[in-house]
C-alpha cells in the first residue's frame, strides 16, 4: 500500500512517520507538500507531529486553511484513512475533522515520556490489529494534549464508541496520577463517527524498532496495513 | 564628536581607540566605532583568550574542519561527517531566562546547518546557585522552558545534559548549548564570500532594534543596573528557524552556494566581515536593501542589529533565480542586498553613498590581542588544604561507631537527593528528546545516544564540566572534565574522537582570573592530546561576575564519539539479577573537592582527584573493546559521589533490581569511620562500574589485565535492596525503591506545589 505524508513547513515529524511506513514497514510512502492539491495515489493518509505553521497562535489553527486539507477532506470524505499524530491529531480537531479542542497540559509543561495506553476501539483501520483492553507502551511530547469537549460531547463520543485510546496505569486501569496531560475522560485517541479518521497524541512512529526501546507503535501501522490488504 | 564617554558605551579602551585611528588613518564616524566595538569585543575577538587558545590540538587525521568556521567536523566514516560545536548563552539567559536559553539555542542550530549538516542533537550544560536560593527557580524554569521550546518547535532532540548547582552561579546563571549535524563529508559548506561580483543575499527575519550591542553586553560583568541591558535580548523564533534551516540545507543540494554564514553575534557586522576574510575578498553592501522591521533605523542600527534568524549567503552568478526560487518555497524572502569585491574592505552604503568602509584585516586579522597579566590567585592555598581527621563528627562518625548497621544510609540517601546527583528527569522530560526517531540512549542513562540511519552506526555525545574542581585546581579540574565527557562516551561502547569546549570564566583583567583561564586551557591541552580527542572549535565566555564576585572557573566539555553499531550500545542500568559487579579502575578514597564533602560537610576543600591519563585512555579503549564484544551489559561512570551512587544509579530506572558490594576501607586518615566514607563515596578518577554475565567474568578479567586497566568484583546485583559492606561490616542497606524514590523526585519537588 501507499502511504501519504502531508509536509507543513513546521511539521517534524514527517521523516519519521515516513521512515516507518517505508523501512520498518516496507510500505510505499510519499510526501505531500502543504501547498500541493495531489495526494499522489495515496491509500492512507498521516497527518504526522510538529508545529505545522509555528503554531504560535494555537497548535494546528493556521494549518487547515493549507491547500492540502481540502485534499484530506476530501479523501476522508470518501472513506479513506487518515491518521493525525499529535500535531496530526491538533490539525484534525482545527479543521473539524474530528470533534473537540486541545487545551495546554495540566501542567503546563510540554512532556515527553513513555505513557501507557488501553485500547478501547478495535474497529478502526488504524487499531484493527490490537485487541480491546491491549495496553500500548508508546512516548508522548506535546505541550497542548489536554482534549476537552463539553459534557454533551462527551456524552455522544462515549455512546458512539468513538474514544479509541485511554491514557491508563501499566495494568490498564484509568488513574488520574497517569494521565499526562489533564485530558477528559483519559482521551489519547478519538475516531469520528465514520470510523476512518483517527487522531491521537501518542507517536506509534517512535515506538516500531526495538533499538528505539519499544514495538507497541507497530500496532498501528499494522492494523492500517492490514485494513488495506483486505480492499 | 568621538569623546571617552562614547568610548566606554561602546567598550573600547583609548589605546583601542587610537588603533582603530591609525589603521583607518583618520577618525572613524559612528557607524565605523559601532562595527569596530563589536568586532573587537572579547565575544567576537576573543582578545584575551586567543594567545591560549592557540596551545590546544586541533588537528588529527579525523577532523575534518577544525577552529575558525561556523562549526568543526569529524569523520565518522561511510563518507559521512559529524559537524558539531558548543556555545555559552550565559549573560541573555541571566536577563531573560527563556529567550535568552531559546536564542542559544537558535544560534548553535544556525552554526551547524550553515555548514550543510543537518541538525540531529542537542546537548546542555546548565549552572544555577542552590535551588532553594531566591531566584533560582524562576531562572531554571524558565531557561529550560526556552530551550524546550525552541528545540522542540524546531525537532531537533535534546538527548543530554548536565546540570549542577553551586553558590558561584546565583548571580551568573551558565547556560551552554551543543549542536551536532550531520552532513556528508564532501559537501561541507563554509562561510566564505568570494568571486567578484557575486551577488550577497539576505534572508531570514526582518532586521529591528533588537539586541544591538549584545556582543558588548556579553564582554562586561553584571551589576545592580544589569536589568537596563534587557533590550539587548532578542527574541527566538524557531519556526522562521525552521523554514531557514529547510530552505539552507536545501540550495545546498544545487551548488549555487559560494558560502553561508549565520548572522549571530555582531549580526551583519560579524557575517559581512568574516565571510569577505576567510575569502581573501572584500563584501559591498546597502543597508537599504536590508529586509527591516521598524522605520528610521540608521546605518548604525542596521549594522549592529542581532535580530535572530537571519543568514547572509552569496550565489554563484548565473544561479541566483535558482536560490530565490527555494527561498520562496519556503515562504522566505532571498533579497540581494550587495556584492563580493576584490579589494578586502567591508563597505557599507545607504542608497549608495558609502556610510563606513574598513579593511577586513582590521576588524578581523588587527584585532587587538592581549596577554594579559596572570598571579595564582591566594584562595587556593588556603582551599587546597583538607584535614580528614578534623572533619567534624556527623552521625556514626569519625568515631570508632562506624560499624553501626546501615550507619551510612543518611548519608547515601543525602547524596542521592542532592541536585547535582539526583534525577533531571523534571527537567529532560520538557524536551522532546526522541524526535527524528535516532535515539537510543534516552537521557538520564549516560551519553546521549543517536543512530545514523542509513548505517549500522551510531554517535555518543557528552558535555561534562565541574566548577568545583576547577576552582580547587583548575588545571586538574579542566583535565577530569574532558577526561570525563570522554569515559562518558567510551561507557556508552563509542570510541571518542573529537571535542569542543565552552570556557566560562570571570572577568579576565583580574589577573587570577586570568591565571585559572590559562592553567584550565593547559589542563584541557593535555588530556584532549593524550585522549586523542582534537578540538574542533568552541566558545569562550568572560566576565561571569556579578558585583566583582566571579563563577567558579568553568570548562565544559563536549566530546563526540563513534558506535560503529548500534545496537550494541551499553546503559548504565543494571540488566538482569546474578550478574557480576566489576570495578574497572584504580581506586584510592580521594575526598577533595568531592560531593560527599559539600553535602555532607558542606565543605569545598581539598585537591581534586588525581588523573594518570594513560590510566584513563587504556581504560575508555577497554570499555570500547567490551561494548564491541558485547561483555559489559551495563557501563557506568564513578563521579559525583563515588562508587555508592554509582552502583545505586546503576539500581534506578531497572525496575528495582538491587546489589550486594563487598570492598575495603581507604586507609586515608587516622580515623576509621572517615576511611569508609573515602571507601564509598571517594572521587578518584578513571573508574566505571560494569555488570558481566557471570559465564563472561573470567574474558572481561582478561582483557582488563591486556588493557593494563586494575579490575575487581565489588559484588554482584540481585534482590531488592542496596547493600555495602566496607571491611566486613554492613554499612550501607537501603530499599531499591525508597532510594530510587529519593533520588527521582529530589528537584522535581521543588516545583510540585507549582503544578495544579
Amino acid at each position: 500500500m501507499r502511504f501519504g505524508v502531508v509536509v507543513f513547513p513546521g511539521s517534524n515529524c514527517d521523516e519519521d512517520a515516513y521512515h516507518a511506513a517505508k523501512d520498518v514497514f516496507g510500505q510505499e510512502a510519499e510526501y505531500l507538500w502543504h501547498k500541493d492539491t495531489d495526494l499522489k495515489g495515496a491509500d492512507a493518509l498521516i497527518l504526522p507531529g510538529g508545529f505545522a505553521h509555528g503554531d504560535y497562535l494555537r497548535t494546528g489553527a493556521m494549518a487547515r486553511f493549507s491547500p492540502i486539507m481540502r485534499e484530506v477532506q476530501a479523501f476522508a470524505d470518501r472513506g479513506g484513512p487518515v491518521l493525525g499524530i499529535c500535531n496530526g491529531f491538533q490539525i484534525l480537531l482545527e479543521s473539524g475533522l474530528l470533534p473537540g479542542a486541545m487545551l495546554r497540559n495540566r501542567s503546563l509543561k510540554y512532556r515527553c515520556e513513555h505513557v501507557h495506553l488501553r485500547v478501547e476501539q478495535t474497529d478502526t483501520p488504524f487499531t484493527n490489529a490490537a485487541r480491546v483492553g491491549q495496553v500500548l507502551r508508546i512516548p508522548i511530547g506535546h505541550g497542548e494534549g489536554n482534549y476537552f469537549a463539553p459534557s454533551d460531547l462527551l456524552e455522544k463520543l462515549e455512546a458512539n464508541r468513538q474514544i479509541v485510546l485511554r491514557y491508563t496505569d501499566p495494568d490498564g486501569r484509568i488513574d488520574e496520577a497517569w494521565n499526562p496531560n489533564g485530558s477528559v475522560h483519559a482521551i489519547a485517541g478519538l475516531c469520528n463517527e465514520r470510523r476512518n479518521v483517527v487522531g491521537m497524541m501518542p507517536h506509534p512512529e517512535r515506538a516500531c524498532e526495538l533499538l528505539l526501546g519499544g514495538l507497541d507503535g507497530r500496532l498501528i501501522f499494522e492494523s492500517v496495513v492490514a485494513a488495506m490488504a483486505m480492499r | 564628536m568621538i569623546d571617552a564617554q562614547l568610548l566606554e558605551q561602546h567598550g573600547l579602551k583609548s589605546d583601542e581607540y587610537e588603533r582603530i585611528v591609525r589603521f583607518l588613518g583618520r577618525e572613524p564616524n559612528l557607524t565605523e566605532l559601532g562595527i569596530f566595538s563589536v568586532m573587537w569585543s572579547e565575544h567576537c575577538s576573543y582578545k584575551s583568550s586567543r594567545v591560549h587558545l592557540k596551545t590546544l590540538p586541533t588537528e588529527g587525521p579525523q577532523v575534518l574542519q577544525g577552529p575558525g568556521e561556523n562549526a568543526g567536523a569529524i569523520d565518522i566514516g561511510e563518507g559521512l561527517a559529524a559537524v558539531f560545536k558548543i556555545e555559552s548563552h550565559n549573560h541573555p539567559s541571566f536577563i531573560e531566562p527563556y529567550q535568552g536559553a531559546a536564542t542559544g539555542v537558535g544560534g548553535i542550530i544556525r552554526d551547524i546547518f550553515t555548514m550543510g549538516a543537518r541538525p540531529i542533537a542537542l546537548l546542555n550544560s546548565l549552572r544555577f546557585g542552590p535551588l532553594e536560593a531566591p531566584g533560582t527557580r524562576r531562572l531554571l524554569e524558565g531557561v529550560v522552558a526556552g530551550i524546550a521550546g525552541y528545540g522542540n518547535s524546531i525537532g531537533i532532540p535534546t538527548v543530554g545534559g548536565e546540570i549542577a548547582f553551586e553558590p558561584s552561579y546565583a548571580g551568573n546563571p551558565l547556560v551552554n548549548v551543543f549542536c551536532l549535524g550531520i552532513a556528508k563529508a564532501s559537501d561541507i559548506v563554509k562561510g566564505v564570500a568570494s568571486g567578484v561580483g557575486n551577488a550577497v543575499y539576505y534572508v531570514g527575519a526582518k532586521t529591528g532594534r533588537d539586541g544591538i550591542h549584545g556582543a558588548t553586553m556579553a564582554s562586561a560583568e553584571f551589576d545592580e543596573k544589569s536589568a537596563e541591558k534587557r533590550p539587548a535580548v532578542q527574541v527566538g523564533d524557531p519556526f522562521m528557524e525552521k523554514l531557514l534551516l529547510e530552505a539552507c540545507l536545501e540550495v545546498m543540494q544545487t551548488d549555487a552556494l559560494v558560502g553561508i554564514q549565520d548572522m549571530g553575534a555582531a549580526g551583519l557586522t560579524c557575517s559581512t566581515t568574516e565571510m569577505g576574510s576567510r575569502g581573501g575578498a572584500g563584501v559591498e553592501i546597502d543597508v537599504a536593501l536590508v529586509p527591516q522591521r521598524e522605520s528610521g533605523m540608521t546605518p548604525y542600527e542596521i549594522m549592529l542589529s542581532e535580530s535572530q534568524e537571519r543568514m547572509l549567503l552569496v550565489a554563484k552568478r548565473g544561479r541566483e533565480a535558482e536560490v530565490e526560487r527555494i527561498f520562496e518555497k519556503w515562504d522566505l524572502h532571498a533579497v540581494k542586498i550587495g556584492e563580493v569585491t576584490d579589494n578586502g574592505l567591508l563597505r557599507i552604503k545607504q542608497r549608495g553613498t558609502v556610510v563606513a568602509e574598513i579593511p577586513n584585516r582590521a576588524l578581523t586579522d588587527e584585532a587587538p590581542v592581549y596577554r594579559r597579566p596572570m598571579t595564582e590567585p591566594e584562595y587556593l592555598r588556603d582551599v587546597q588544604q583538607l584535614d580528614l581527621d578534623a572533619l567534624p563528627k556527623k552521625g556514626p562518625y569519625p568515631s570508632s561507631e562506624f560499624t553501626t548497621p546501615r550507619g551510612y544510609d543518611p548519608f547515601l540517601l543525602m547524596l542521592l537527593g542532592s541536585p547535582a546527583v539526583a534525577s533531571k528527569r523534571w527537567v529532560y522530560r520538557q524536551y522532546d528528546h526522541m524526535v527524528r526517531t535516532n535515539t537510543i540512549n534516552l537521557p538520564g542513562l549516560g551519553a546521549g545516544v543517536v543512530r545514523i540511519k542509513g548505517t549500522d552506526r551510531a554517535l555518543a555525545m557528552s558535555l561534562d564540566g565541574n566548577g568545583r574542581y576547577c576552582y580547587l585546581d583548575p588545571y586538574r579540574g579542566a583535565m577530569l572534565a574532558v577526561a570525563e565527557a570522554a569515559r562518558n562516551v567510551a561507557c556508552a561502547g563509542a570510541r571518542p574522537l573529537g571535542a569542543t569546549n565552552c570556557l566560562n570564566f570571570g572577568n579576565p583583567e583580574r589577573p587570577g582570573i586570568m591565571w585559572q583561564f590559562a592553567k584550565a586551557v593547559e589542563g584541557i591541552g593535555a588530556a584532549c592530546r593524550a585522549l586523542d580527542v582534537p578540538i574542533t572549535g568552541g566558545n569562550v565566555s568572560l566576565y561571569n561576575e556579578t558585583d566583582g564576585n566571579a563563577i567558579y572557573p568553568t570548562p565544559t566539555i563536549g566530546v563526540v564519539g563513534l558506535l560503529e553499531h548500534a545496537e550494541r550500545v551499553v546503559s548504565r542500568r543494571f540488566r538482569e539479577s546474578g550478574d557480576a559487579i566489576v570495578l574497572l579502575g584504580a581506586d584510592r578514597g580521594e575526598l577533595g573537592g568531592s560531593e560527599y564533602l559539600k553535602v555532607v560537610h558542606d565543605l569545598v576543600r581539598g585537591v581534586p582527584p588525581a588523573l594518570d591519563l594513560a590510566a584513563e585512555r587504556a581504560l575508555q579503549g577497554l570499555l570500547v573493546t567490551l561494548a564491541d564484544e558485547g561483555l559489559a551489559r551495563s557501563a557506568h561512570d564513578c563521579s559525583d559521589g563515588g562508587l555508592a551512587v554509582a552502583v545505586a544509579e546503576c539500581c534506578f530506572d531497572t525496575n528495582g533490581i538491587g546489589a550486594t558490594i563487598a570492598i575495603d576501607a581507604m586507609p586515608v586518615a587516622r580515623d576509621a569511620g572517615v576511611n569508609v566514607a573515602a571507601a564509598l563515596f571517594g572521587e578518584s578518577a578513571s573508574r566505571v562500574v560494569v555488570s558481566v554475565v557471570p559465564e563472561e567474568l573470567t574474558r572481561v578479567i582478561e582483557r582488563a589485565a591486556a588493557a593494563g586497566v586494575p579490575a575487581k568484583v565489588v559484588g554482584q546485583t540481585g534482590g531488592n535492596r542496596l547493600r555495602m559492606t566496607v571491611s566486613g561490616h554492613t554499612v550501607i542497606d537501603q530499599s531499591v525503591d525508597e532510594a530510587e524514590r529519593i533520588w527521582s523526585n529530589a528537584i522535581e519537588e521543588h516545583f510540585v506545589r507549582r503544578v495544579a
